[in-house]
């Protein structure tokens, strides 16, 4: 069992990650072409990449795709930048002051298993489909991981830093800024990458429900016209988005690794 | 004056664990100190207490008449596993606790040069700790305790993480640095040697719950016999009232029976 985790090379790692898209794509227009499923449900394949071509170009639901992803984008980036700014040196503080993290941790706690689809009633009550409501809704889904990894990295610094940099009269924002941080990066950088992954997730489904604008609001409208490829677009759109937002997270941890020797 | 002094000192840890029983000692103003003891017999302990890491149980410190209350950089301390910061270079390493203590740059860019020029690493300055050997990396760490001009010097078994070679070299640097600028120290080890070589008084310590058993006056017995005059300290080991003093160390710890036999 321990060989078959092995690190396989990179050109055979591709060739079979190409085979494998392959084949759903394949079992995907099989599907599609058998008369199985009316093809008004499942568009296949072609069928799709043809709308997401037609939809690059051609309005749907008052904007192109890439207006639409463009719109969903900026919430996202705000919502999460809000997320981390707020998160990272939070948990930062909790992990340095006991007394912090005793004041802040229950209530942390509790708001942590509220998912972030559950703060949809309450920000449709507070935003109506304006800008507020689904950056709320990311920044629930954003927040709980930059907290709870700074909160980690901190906390398991080592104490004869931390200690060093007592003896040597460092003031807090000092401690924070210039001990904290740098010692839990790696732990930090790792919670940004699944708050990204989580904030992304949480926009898309906040945008079916409170937004005017936005990937997620293009497939609900979809949806009311019967326009299933149209929905599929916004599928793959999401999907490859997300998948570009993780790879540059990545790459920004393997660089701080590398750095941090 | 920056006497240390312990008046009856207690640490317990928990209710079950006493690491020192009534500890008394004073180091006076430019003194020369060192505590050897078997380890676990609460030397370092006495350390952390001093550097305000930690608090007594029982009776009190003081340095300099004050009560020591929390870490400061009138104690700079000198770690065992040196404790530099890993994302710092070998001057800002040194620059910090100035930076700490508000010192202007111009001023602070020379005191860190010339502690830098001290250690002999003009050629290391932005190199980092990683980049360096453990010798180094405690030349950086001894170099940051020394720009503060502490008043006391806190040195926590200091070359016990070096090779044999490199601990000898450290050692004699020490000696030349503690004589030109003379510091109140207070030096932990276990190597019987190294504490006869480099102290003016040495602390034997019983086994826990440690006390302070016997001091031995080295600083007479190195002026009648001229120590000094020798430069190496093979050859200072050589001497007779070296060997005489060792072995009465020696002779006083081995009549501290293994705790459990």
């Amino acid at each position: 069992m321990i060989a078959s985790r092995q690190p396989l090379p990179l050109h055979r790692s591709l060739a079979l990650g190409a085979i494998g898209t392959l084949a759903f794509l394949g079992f995907w227009a099989f599907l599609a072409r058998s008369g199985l499923v009316s093809p008004l449900f499942l568009p296949g394949p072609v069928a799709v990449a043809e709308r997401f071509a037609t939809l690059t170009e051609r309005p749907f639901a008052g904007g192109t795709l890439p207006a639409h992803v463009a719109s969903s984008l900026q919430r996202f980036l705000i919502g999460y930048l809000l997320a981390a700014a707020v998160g990272v040196p939070l948990g930062l503080m909790m992990g340095w002051s006991r007394l912090l993290d005793d004041i802040v941790t229950p209530i942390f706690d509790a708001l942590r298993f509220i998912a972030p689809i559950a703060w949809v009633p309450f920000a449709a009550l507070w935003f109506g489909t304006g800008i507020g409501g689904p950056i709320l809704i990311i920044f629930a889904g954003a927040f709980p991981p930059c907290l709870i990894n700074a909160y980690r990295g901190a906390r398991y610094v080592d104490a004869r830093l931390l200690e060093a940099a007592e003896m040597l009269g460092t003031p807090g924002h000092r401690m924070i800024a210039e001990v904290l941080l740098p010692a839990a990066l790696p732990s930090i950088v790792a919670g940004l990458r699944i708050s990204a992954g989580l904030g992304w997730q949480s926009l898309v489904g906040a945008e079916l429900i409170v937004a005017s604008t936005g990937v997620g609001y293009m497939m609900v409208q979809a949806q009311g016209a019967v326009s299933t490829a149209t929905v599929m677009v916004g599928m793959v759109a999401i999907g490859l988005i997300g998948v570009v937002i993780d790879v540059a997270l990545r790459a920004l941890e393997t660089r701080l690794r590398r750095h941090h020797g | 004056m920056s006497a240390i002094r312990f008046e009856q000192v207690e640490k317990s840890f928990g209710s079950h664990v006493k690491a020192l029983d009534g500890v008394d000692l004073t180091v006076a103003d430019r003194e020369f100190v060192a505590i050897v003891g078997a380890s676990g017999c609460g030397k370092t302990t006495c350390l952390r207490l001093v550097a305000g890491f930690e608090a007594p149980t029982g009776g009190r410190i003081t340095v300099g008449g004050k009560p020591v209350t929390e870490p400061g950089p009138d104690r700079a301390v000198v770690f065992q596993q040196f404790a530099l910061f890993p994302w710092k270079t070998v001057a800002q390493n040194i620059a910090f606790g100035l930076r700490n203590k508000g010192m202007p740059s111009a001023e602070r860019q020379e005191r860190v040069a010339a502690a830098i020029d001290m250690i002999g690493l003009s050629s290391h300055a932005d190199a980092y700790p990683h980049q360096l050997s453990g010798g180094m990396q405690q030349r950086v760490a001894i170099a940051r305790a020394y720009v503060l001009e502490p008043e006391v010097l806190l040195m926590d078994e200091p070359f016990g993480a070096l090779d044999a070679q490199t601990r000898v070299v450290m050692q004699e640097e020490l000696v030349r640095l503690a004589r030109r600028n003379p510091r109140t120290v207070l030096f932990i080890t276990h190597g019987v040697e190294e504490a006869v070589y480099l102290a003016d008084r040495v602390a034997i310590m019983t086994r826990r719950p440690g006390r302070i058993k016997e001091m031995i006056d080295v600083k007479a017995v190195r002026e009648t016999e001229r120590w000094e005059e020798h430069a190496r300290i093979e050859d200072v080991m050589d001497l007779e009232s070296f060997i005489h003093l060792r072995t009465h160390i020696w002779k006083s710890l081995r009549e501290e029976k293994p705790a459990g036999r």
